[in-house]
């Protein structure tokens, strides 16, 4: 392939080239999106600045767009989703480093990841013919009294926020448990021997496994939250599409994420158009800050620890 | 290295063999002139929902007796069928609401419009506790959209229907969810019959909704509705007929209340046809007659004059006549309406604008 | 109770809770699953595997054409991320610890973080809107953008674990850097790389948003990829959002033959690691 050559400095110069040209090019990459994401929305900023992210009328007739409740249903499904997958997560997580026997081990991750290897389109033809009907019969049998409370006032619709955020947190759960059960065994087994010498039950252990590597669970919980953020075609399938501001779990609220899948073929005039990429841009922005906090939350506490683990595959896509 | 080798090499070759067929790349595809697996010319085309039913069965009828032409049309909304066309990605676009001027102005090129079918947008409701077809009125169709009425058993619907055991249900609307041709024909109607319609919510293929539940096409404002008990919304006649969804009747500009069928589209067009436009943008919603099906309307393929691909305009010009001669008997049993024949004839002949080389 | 017995009640409630969670997190992988192969072995005759679409009110049809598509648009994608990936990776895992490589590693996990929704957008507007055409290509271009930071990372971490000893010993050899580096350190973490690459495409091979608006779809038969295309996924959706039964019996069939193959590219990649890891531990 390479010819040996006399001049050994022209060889390390071209492989460090060509090597480096591929990794140009990926940094492009990424820098072009970013690019492309704020040019294609100038227009929109320009006409309505930060208001864009403060008002709640969404009318691509009248050309006003405020794109408040986008935000607020990305965030509240991903918190809630966040909130139902974290303590499972973290149990799986404790169950197969430090509980399982051995032989459960490989099975039980096996498992786990095959949740997340479940593309998010069936997620969703699920979510649609089994969930949300579930979901609806659940409505339906909710009491008067409680149907009082803001949370779980509307009708029986079974799409909404409640069908969105208990299929994100399905989604969402083998991403966190993973990296958790990653961060876990890098804890060195010096630290639990120490504790269980000094009388600790198991719990006791674990706990104390779970606070050395605490800055390494935030960041796997973190992850999850990015992962939440972007999910596009399972939250869209059952979501309910319809840009309002409501604490009800029942009521069918949208994401940006969705409201991008939905509007992006259509935009008929250039301002509506920019408008939603406007959406797409921060939705870049919010998950690459998420992303760099998590890893930075990760690789620190990776730190305390050598050595890496072999075959650990990068830590999962954040959205489908 | 051999394997790498070997993997990149055979990927190589099958995206040869695919590509092989291809025609040189067009500057400007317009839906591309690349021939499709089988030899064939594919032309693309966008657009609305609401034909969708007898536009694939015409496409498939079609491409059986010319099998050299396949059209393959995807119903992603009237919204993004005018826009799919105006930025030229596709070579044709479908939409049920006439482009406004503001569009045609800003489009490339002069784009013409070619009614094909007639269709009716019908109020369809979930109640399974009602048996009889329940009557609405545009004004009560108005309130619901503008969120007045909450509850099945509110004295606007039982006034209607007298006589009907209404539940305590609560009502929710399914609208759509994206740009539709569909929501502008319902809301030109409600429109013409509810001014504080027209001046809250307005009409438009895009609306703000007050309240609702949003679906992505007919087709998922169709399974909405099925699925939601207490739900009613608005699609295309046939979405309903084909998923046997309760359909109600409306009341008329003559106070006649009509049951959404051929006939009485057909009803609502016959007076349309004398005072054809050149460009054939006319609104038939709330159309007079005793007859007549209040909320009917056109639906239309957008073409431009003067297509880059005239290859592609012979065949489209060949399909589309074929369409309004052979194509409008299939039409009644997919429950729309064919196009009364002075529509047709008027056609024929701006048809012949079309630039094919 | 003796402070004891309260520390341990509480350790194995603690114990139960996690063996719970594993069940709970379970449920749904069941539910998924069995709904997934219940409701859809029954459609997966010949003729699914074999037709096109039919048009609407038609009974029957496969899906022929969408997941030959869906084969085509994730080899076009591993096409394209194929080589940028390996050798950013290796750029990454030679000349590590310097500020470039930093950088590519960055860019690689912000890469990873991009919504695919925002990737399809994108897309769009740089490879639909200026040709003018929606094509597989198009869609390739989106899924394998979406697979490069995964195979830079696992090319870089593998080829990181490879020992300095096998590098040092070729260059002492009189080996230039490259042949090096691509004669002897990457065959030795090349299967690693292989089953980094299949679980790669396992991934994007599921991927729904970034086709919207790149391959759209296409209602024939259609190889060209310059042309719309179908692809599972995309068709999936269609079927699944529509109102006519045949369509969902026909949904629920697409997504057994997509989770399937999913299932078994993650499958081969196991097997795979596992009999790596038992190479490297030996």
């Amino acid at each position: 392939m390479f010819s040996r050559s006399p001049n050994v400095r022209t060889d390390e110069v071209l492989f460090r080239a060509v090597t480096g040209a591929f990794a140009i090019l990926l940094i492009g990459i990424v820098a072009a999106i970013g690019l492309a994401l704020i040019s294609e929305s100038r227009l929109s900023i320009a006409q309505f600045g930060w208001s864009f992210w403060q008002t709640d009328v969404w009318d691509p007739v009248a050309g006003e767009f405020g794109a408040r409740p986008f935000i607020w249903g990305t965030l509240y499904s991903s918190v809630l989703a966040l909130l139902i997958s974290t303590p499972i997560a973290l149990g799986i997580a404790i169950f197969i480093s430090e509980l399982a026997p051995a032989s459960l081990k490989r099975p039980l991750v096996f498992l786990t990841e095959l949740l997340a290897a479940i593309p998010s389109i069936v997620y969703g033809l699920w979510g649609i013919f089994v969930l949300v009907p579930a979901v609806r019969q659940l409505q339906i049998a909710t009491p008067d009294w409680l149907r009082g409370v803001p949370l779980f006032s509307g009708p029986p619709l079974g799409v909404g926020m409640l069908s969105a955020a208990l299929i994100l947190a399905i989604m969402v759960i083998p991403f966190s448990s993973s990296v958790a059960r990653e961060v876990l065994k890098a804890v060195p087994q010096s630290q639990r021997e120490g504790a269980y010498a000094l009388g600790a039950t198991r719990w006791e252990a674990i706990r104390m496994a779970l606070f050395y590597a605490r800055t390494g669970i935030v960041g796997a919980i973190m992850l999850g939250f990015g992962r939440a953020l972007g999910e596009t075609m399972a939250v869209t399938m059952v979501i309910g599409n319809n840009p309002q501001i409501s604490a009800s779990l029942y009521a069918p609220q949208y994401t940006m994420a969705a409201v991008l899948a939905n509007e992006f073929a259509e935009a008929t005039n250039d301002l509506y158009l920019h408008a939603l990429v406007e959406i797409g841009m921060v939705l870049f922005i919010m998950t690459l800050i998420i992303n760099v906090i998590s890893r930075m939350f990760i690789w620190s506490m990776g730190r305390q620890t050598r050595p890496r683990r072999a075959l650990a595959h990068a830590p999962a896509r954040s959205a489908a | 290295m051999k394997l790498k080798t070997v993997l990149i090499a055979s990927a190589l070759a099958i995206v040869a063999g695919c590509s092989g067929g291809s025609a040189p790349p067009a500057t400007e595809g317009a839906g591309g002139a690349a021939r499709a697996g089988g030899g064939g010319t594919q032309i693309n085309g966008a657009g609305a929902t609401f034909p969708y039913p007898i536009y694939s069965k015409w496409f498939s009828e079609y491409n059986k007796l010319h099998p050299n032409v396949q059209i393959n049309y995807q119903s992603l909304g009237s919204g993004a069928g005018i826009r799919q066309l105006t930025s030229r990605t596709v070579f044709f676009g479908a939409s049920d609401q006439p482009m406004k001027d503001d569009q045609l102005q800003a489009a490339p090129g002069r784009i013409l419009h070619f009614p094909t079918v007639l269709g009716a947008v019908v109020p369809i409701y979930n109640l399974p506790e009602v048996s009889q077809q329940l009557k609405f009125t545009g004004p009560l169709i108005a309130d619901i959209v503008l969120g007045k009425v909450k509850k099945w058993n509110d004295p606007a619907i039982a006034k209607l229907n007298p006589g009907v055991k209404l539940p305590a249900t609560d009502l929710t609307l399914v609208h759509r969810s994206e740009g539709s041709g569909t929501t502008f024909i319902f809301a030109d109607y409600l429109g013409k019959v509810s001014d504080e319609f027209k001046k809250t919510v307005g009409v438009d293929a895009s609306l703000k909704w007050p309240v609702g539940v949003g679906g992505k096409g007919n087709e998922g404002v169709s399974g909405l509705v099925q699925q939601t008990p207490g739900s009613v919304g608005y699609v295309e006649l046939v979405y309903a007929l084909q998923n046997k969804i309760t359909v109600g009747s409306v009341q008329n500009s003559a106070g006649t209340f009509v049951v959404p069928s051929v006939a009485s589209v057909t009803a609502a067009a016959a007076g349309a046809a004398a005072n054809m436009p050149a460009d054939f943008r006319v609104s038939i919603t709330n159309a007079p007659g005793a007859d007549a099906y209040p909320i009917a309307s056109f639906t239309w393929v957008l073409l431009y004059e003067d297509p880059q691909d005239k290859a592609q305009a012979a065949m489209m010009k060949e399909f589309m006549r074929w369409a309004l001669t052979d194509g409008q008997k299939m039409a009644p049993e997919l429950g729309y309406a064919s196009l009364p024949p002075q529509v047709v004839d008027m056609e024929m002949k701006a048809l012949e604008q079309l630039k094919v080389q | 109770m003796t402070r004891n017995h309260w520390r341990r009640a509480v350790s194995h409630v603690i114990i139960v809770l996690c063996g719970l969670s594993v069940v709970i997190a379970l449920i749904p992988l069941a539910l998924v699953l069995f709904y997934v192969v219940a409701q859809g072995i029954t459609s997966l005759n010949l003729s699914f595997f074999t037709e096109m679409p039919k048009p609407v009110g038609e009974v029957g049809g496969g899906m022929a054409n969408a997941i030959v598509g869906s084969i085509i648009v994730t080899l076009l994608g591993a096409m394209f991320a194929i080589p940028i990936g390996i050798m950013s990776g290796v750029y990454a895992a030679e000349y590590t610890g310097t500020r470039m490589a930093s950088a590519v590693r960055f860019a690689a996990d912000t890469l990873n973080g991009v919504p695919s929704i925002v990737i399809g957008v994108f897309i769009y507007s740089i490879a639909v809107l200026p040709v003018r055409r929606f094509s597989a290509l198009a869609g390739g271009l989106a899924l394998g953008v979406m697979m490069i930071p995964l195979i830079m990372r696992t090319t870089e971490e593998l080829l990181l674990l490879v020992p300095a000893t096998l590098r040092e010993g070729a260059l002492a050899l009189g080996a230039t850097r490259a042949r090096a580096v691509f004669t002897v350190v990457v065959p030795a973490a090349l299967p690693g790389i292989l089953t980094g690459i299949l679980l790669a495409l396992a991934r994007i091979a599921g991927e729904t948003a970034p086709l919207l608006f790149t391959a759209l779809n296409n209602r024939f038969f259609s190889t060209d990829v310059r042309q719309p295309i179908s692809t599972l996924t995309v068709q999936v959706f269609i079927y699944a959002t529509a109102p006519y039964r045949d369509w969902h019996r026909q949904a629920w069939a697409g997504a057994l033959v997509l989770v399937t193959m999913v299932l078994i590219c993650s499958l081969l990649a196991r097997v795979a690691t596992a009999r790596m890891e038992k190479l490297h531990r030996g």
